[in-house]
């Protein structure tokens, strides 16, 4: 069954290739059938693999599934070889399951758009991308998806290249923005692979890990800082992070697979993949907890202050992803990998709920001000983000509740300032959160014209939102406390986690973040659906007004855009236009014309010998036999 | 003599054979149709005789190597040389189907001559003996000298004609004389004895040296290297540009042919103190050749000067001297066939919309992108070609040349080469240039493309070049294997 894994790649390859070559034949439901059925087609293997894996003895379960020698250069071997093992198997069954659904979503959410076909070829290509990445069993070819999803998502978010407004600027410049950003991260992976080659001698993962124990501390380090950069770029972490509020440029289904399925989850795949790695170098890892924390708390304080609804999910997304870099760095792979399955479904389910907002309102109205009381007019989205809202916020029993707090348990133990940080960053997001809530749903409408052309979106576009809602509220039974199923289903993975909770300890912090979730979510309903009148309006008021001297500084994103502008981009510019004008056009190309001068006059000299007169012409052969006979015979 | 002899063997000279048997046919089909006009026939005729060489050439092809009367010998590299000259020839029969009233007029003393100056080259590629190599020099040589005053009413053409004769009259005496020098040194015309006496330290050593300077000059002549090279621009500008195509192309193979095997099989002994100066004659071929190609008006002068670095860029391979080198150079030479054939025919289509009669001035071909858009691409395709870039076929000539003079240890040779290749760029890429990004003055952009000015002949030269300068390039590997050196 393992061996049919390749299957896996090729259906969505076939559709990406039958909707490019023949697609403009199809009609927009044919092309939506090829390009979804190929997704289901993928998820229906990776559930064929995951029955198949949970066959084999539980110590081991790994199989690679060689395909063909790709990469054989003297000692340098990189195969086309797929990796199957729980780890690769849990993300695929994300990716094609959550994929599928978005896929599916699609088809009636870019309904009538121009460029439909192109569309779902991309997409085709993205969860192509993201399969690769996660299913090479060596560093060269993760990094070949790794590019890939790069690539895809260049063109996914740049989309709508020809349009232009006031909040993405050229959407095409999105598309780029994200693409640079990614190739910093891109730079700091290959020379990871470079050092590890060198160090290792191999990029296969399974030999990697047998022969980390020759690498130095150092070298180690080393790597995995450059690793570290690498997820920063892909996952979307301080100090990389800018690009993924830009995405939102791209149509929401593209939101919703960047954000749930593929792209952002690479960086948190890559290091939980590389955990061997990551066990020889605590500094690295140390500093990728402090970096995933510093995020998840930065960007949540930047949701606070968004007032685009797609742009809250995004910056939650940051943070969210900021705890599982938390979770990784602090070795809690199993619960990173947790949380971000269960990410998956409620933030696709956001993303996805959002969309049929945007797709409900005119204009793609997105500015939550604007709106109000719009559960009068779509009551099934109203319930569906609520759900996700609440997963995401942490509510007792949800499924965020049990991965989040999964993270948080390690960090608990690990640095408990840490804790304190992802402890107060939960407020947050549940505040924020409910803040979308009830700005967009409840109260009152606030723009009349809005609401009255507000409409419920079509089944095709609620439909697949019922299946992640569910998912989102059960998905933390995957990983009950008690029952550790999905942490245990890993450990052939990423290993048994270093540190076991003691029950006293698990209930305490588990009712400390149930209690947190609750104010966060109560605040929010003080401050933005209570009049500041009532005692709960009064005392919640009371509370956000501590923060509000920061709020400037939080709309304003903490300014990163603005000090990448004046630090690093504008200093570039300035180094390049100095090269353009005086390095190249002055040093460099003054010497090339000299050269070209100073040739073109002695050519201009030379063909002044070149009389026409056979008499030259015979002295200059006469010159030559003089010459010759002279070097011979005094030479000779 | 036993007479069995002269048949023993004979198959070594089975295509040259071909092609005297064909002259002589198509002398007589000109004899019997006398007073008609038109050569078409004698022209479908020679193509007809060609390719039978070429065909007879393969039928041999792989065999060992067997010498004939102790004169010519059909080894891989002759092969090679052969298959070069053939293909320049046929493509050079089709090049003269463009309405050249002087070539209709005359078709059957022009064709006849063509196919006498292939077997001559041909020969000098198979000569293993001093006399059969000059008799075959003479045999091509004199065929040119007429085939360049062809046009007998231009006087361009009959003063190319008159120059090429008195000079190359001139370069031959040298020859004969360094050939006869380098009898009495060895005591025979046969390069392998003419080596065994001299290796084993008998004959008359210090008749080698005036002997071998002598030779140098006679191949110098005919290769065109500096300062024997003063002929070429004048002869290449008059004479008739099918010709000129042609001969660019055979002269250099057959004389580069003779050349190499004289060098490598009777002198290799003296490889020592040959190379050095042939190595600077290299240099300065190439640098006086690109740099005076840089100054050049006229199209065909430019690739006049063009082939004089050429011929520099072979002299490498035979200063390396090695079996590699050798086939390096048949490479190059094959490439060089369909390259420099193919911007020729270029050239005739455009001069015949653009220049005059048998010539075209550079800076008229101004926007010739936007009207031939073919022709354009196709020009541009074999200038990126001859200043080597790659996946082109000229690169690979280049690079296989430069590789075994790396390897022979000539390094700083290769160095000036690369750096000769860049100027060379400067002057095709001029021609890709004026013909895509300037304007006609005259007539301005925005004109609707014309009809090809080129016959279809024309049009095959240009496919085949084109596709042989692709597929080589793609392919250079089987083209390598295939193409033989010296000893190979």
């Amino acid at each position: 069954m393992l061996d049919l894994a390749w299957l896996i790649l090729v259906f969505p390859a076939l559709g990406a290739l039958i909707n490019l070559f023949v697609g403009d034949r199809l009609k927009e439901r044919g092309i939506h059938f090829v390009a979804s059925g190929a997704v289901v087609l993928s998820f229906v293997v990776s559930l064929g693999l995951f029955f198949g894996l949970s066959g084999l003895d539980e110590h081991h379960r790994t199989a690679t599934v060689h395909l063909w020698d790709w990469i054989t250069i003297g000692s340098f071997r990189a195969p086309a070889a797929l990796l199957i093992d729980p780890l690769s198997v849990t993300m695929a069954l994300i990716v094609t399951g959550v994929g599928a659904l978005i896929h599916i979503y699609a088809g009636g959410y870019m309904h009538g758009e121009q460029n439909y076909q192109r569309f779902f070829v991309y997409l085709n290509f993205f969860i192509l991308a993201m399969l690769v990445l996660i299913l090479s069993n060596n560093f060269v070819g993760m990094f070949v998806g790794w590019e890939g999803v790069g690539l895809a998502s260049y063109l996914l978010i740049g989309f709508y290249f020809d349009r232009h407004d006031e909040s993405y600027g050229h959407y095409a410049d999105a598309g780029k923005k994200a693409f640079l950003v990614n190739r910093i991260g891109d730079f700091g992976m290959m020379l990871a692979v470079f050092l590890i080659w060198t160090g290792v001698g191999s990029v296969v993962f399974e030999e990697v890990s047998q022969g980390s124990g020759a690498l130095a501390t150092g070298t180690a380090t080393a790597i995995c800082l450059l690793l570290l950069l690498a997820a920063t770029g892909k996952s979307a972490q301080l100090p990389l992070f800018v690009w993924l509020p830009d995405a939102m440029a791209g149509p929401t289904p593209v939101s919703a697979l960047i954000h749930a399925a593929t792209m952002v989850t690479a960086g948190i795949y890559m290091v939980a993949r590389t955990h061997f790695l990551w066990d020889l170098a605590p500094i690295a890892g140390s500093l990728a907890a402090w970096v995933g924390g510093l995020t998840a708390l930065l960007a949540a304080t930047i949701a606070l202050t968004q007032v685009d609804l797609k742009k809250i999910l995004a910056y939650s997304t940051i943070s969210q992803l900021g705890y599982m870099m938390l979770g990784v760095g602090v070795g809690a792979y199993a619960f990173a990998i947790f949380h971000l399955v269960t990410h998956a479904f409620f933030k696709a389910l956001l993303f996805l709920a959002a969309g049929n907002v945007m797709h409900g309102l005119p204009d793609g109205e997105l500015d939550i001000r604007k709106m109000g009381n719009l559960r009068a007019k779509m009551p099934t989205t109203y319930i569906l983000f609520v759900i996700g809202a609440l997963a995401l916020a942490g509510f007792p029993a949800l499924s965020g509740f049990f991965s989040k707090d999964g993270i948080l348990l390690h960090v608990a133990n690990h640095n408990i300032l840490l804790y304190l940080v992802g402890l107060f960053t939960a407020l947050l997001t549940a505040f924020y959160s409910f803040r979308a809530v009830f700005m967009a749903f409840c109260g009152e409408a606030r723009d009349q014209h809005i609401h009255e052309h507000a409409h419920e979106s079509p089944a095709v576009m609620t439909r697949p939102l019922w299946v992640l809602a569910i998912l989102a509220v059960i998905g933390g039974a995957l990983n009950l406390p008690m029952v550790l199923t999905m942490e245990h289903y890993l450990e052939a993975s990423v290993g048994k986690p270093a540190f076991h909770p003691s029950m006293p300890m698990e209930l305490v912090l588990l009712a400390v973040s149930a209690v947190v979730a609750l104010a966060g979510v109560g605040l929010a309903y003080g401050r933005y659906l209570k009049s500041s009148n009532s005692s709960v309006g009064r005392l919640s008021a009371g509370i956000t007004g501590l923060v509000r001297p920061l709020e400037p500084i939080a709309r304003n994103r903490w300014y990163v855009d603005e000090i990448y502008a004046a630090w690093i981009v504008g200093p570039l510019l300035g180094l390049s236009k100095w090269f353009t004008h005086v390095v190249d056009q002055g040093v460099v190309d003054g010497a090339v014309n000299l050269v070209g001068h100073a040739n073109l006059f002695l050519g201009g000299a030379l063909r002044k010998v070149h009389n026409g007169l056979v008499p030259t012409y015979a002295l200059s052969l006469f010159c030559g036999v003089v010459a010759l006979l002279l070097w011979f015979v005094i030479g000779g | 003599m036993d007479t069995a002899l002269l048949f023993d063997n004979a198959v070594v000279l089975l295509p040259e054979l071909v092609l005297a048997v064909g002259v002589m046919v198509l002398m007589l089909v000109d004899i019997v149709r006398r007073g008609q006009n038109g050569s078409q026939l004698l022209a479908n005729m020679s193509v007809v005789i060609l390719l039978l060489g070429i065909g007879a050439s393969l039928m041999i092809w792989g065999r060992a190597p067997v010498e004939y009367l102790d004169g010519a010998v059909s080894d891989g590299f002759a092969l090679s040389v052969r298959l070069v000259i053939l293909i320049a020839g046929v493509l050079g029969v089709f090049l003269s189907r463009n309405n050249f009233p002087a070539i209709e007029r005359q078709g059957g003393a022009f064709y006849s001559l063509h196919l006498l100056a292939v077997i001559g080259m041909m020969l000098m590629g198979t000569a293993t003996n001093l006399i059969v190599l000059f008799i075959a020099l003479e045999i091509f040589s004199l065929a040119l000298y007429i085939l360049s005053g062809f046009y007998r009413d231009n006087p361009r053409s009959i003063e190319a004609a008159m120059k090429y004769f008195l000079l190359g009259a001139f370069a031959s005496t040298f020859f004969v004389y360094g050939s006869a020098l380098l009898y009495g040194a060895g005591g025979s015309a046969h390069y392998a004895r003419i080596h065994e006496t001299l290796a084993t330290g008998g004959g008359n050593p210090s008749l080698v040296w005036p002997g071998i300077a002598l030779l140098l000059v006679g191949f110098g002549f005919k290769v065109s290297l500096v300062p024997f090279h003063m002929w070429t621009p004048d002869v290449y500008q008059g004479a008739p540009t099918p010709v000129t195509a042609f001969m660019s192309v055979g002269t250099k193979a057959a004389a580069f042919a003779g050349f190499f095997r004289v060098m490598m099989t009777a002198l290799p002994s003296y490889h020592d103190q040959w190379a050095m100066p042939l190595a600077i004659l290299a240099v300065l071929t190439m640098t006086v050749g690109n740099l005076t190609a840089l100054r050049q008006s006229s199209v065909k002068r430019m690739l006049a000067y063009s082939g004089i670095a050429h011929a520099g860029n072979i002299l490498i391979a035979l200063v390396a001297g090695t079996a590699a080198a050798s086939s390096a150079a048949a490479f190059y030479l094959f490439a060089y066939a369909f390259m420099n054939v193919g911007a020729f025919t270029v050239t005739i289509a455009l001069e015949k919309q653009y220049g005059n009669e048998n010539d075209v001035e550079q800076s008229r071909l101004a926007g010739a992108a936007e009207r031939f858009p073919v022709l354009a691409a196709a020009m541009a395709i074999f200038m990126l070609s001859l200043s080597g870039i790659p996946p082109l076929a000229g690169f690979f000539g280049k690079f296989l040349v430069f590789k075994a003079a790396l390897e022979a240890g000539w390094a700083w040779l290769v160095v000036i080469g690369v750096l000769n290749s860049a100027i060379s760029a400067y002057y095709y890429l001029r021609i890709v240039v004026t013909m895509y990004f300037q304007q006609d003055e005259e007539i301005g952009d925005g004109k609707e493309p014309l009809p090809l000015p080129a016959s279809r002949s024309s049009v095959i030269v240009v496919v085949v070049s084109i596709l042989a300068v692709v597929v080589i390039g793609l392919q250079p590997g089987l083209w390598a294997d295939l193409l033989r050196g010296l000893g190979q």
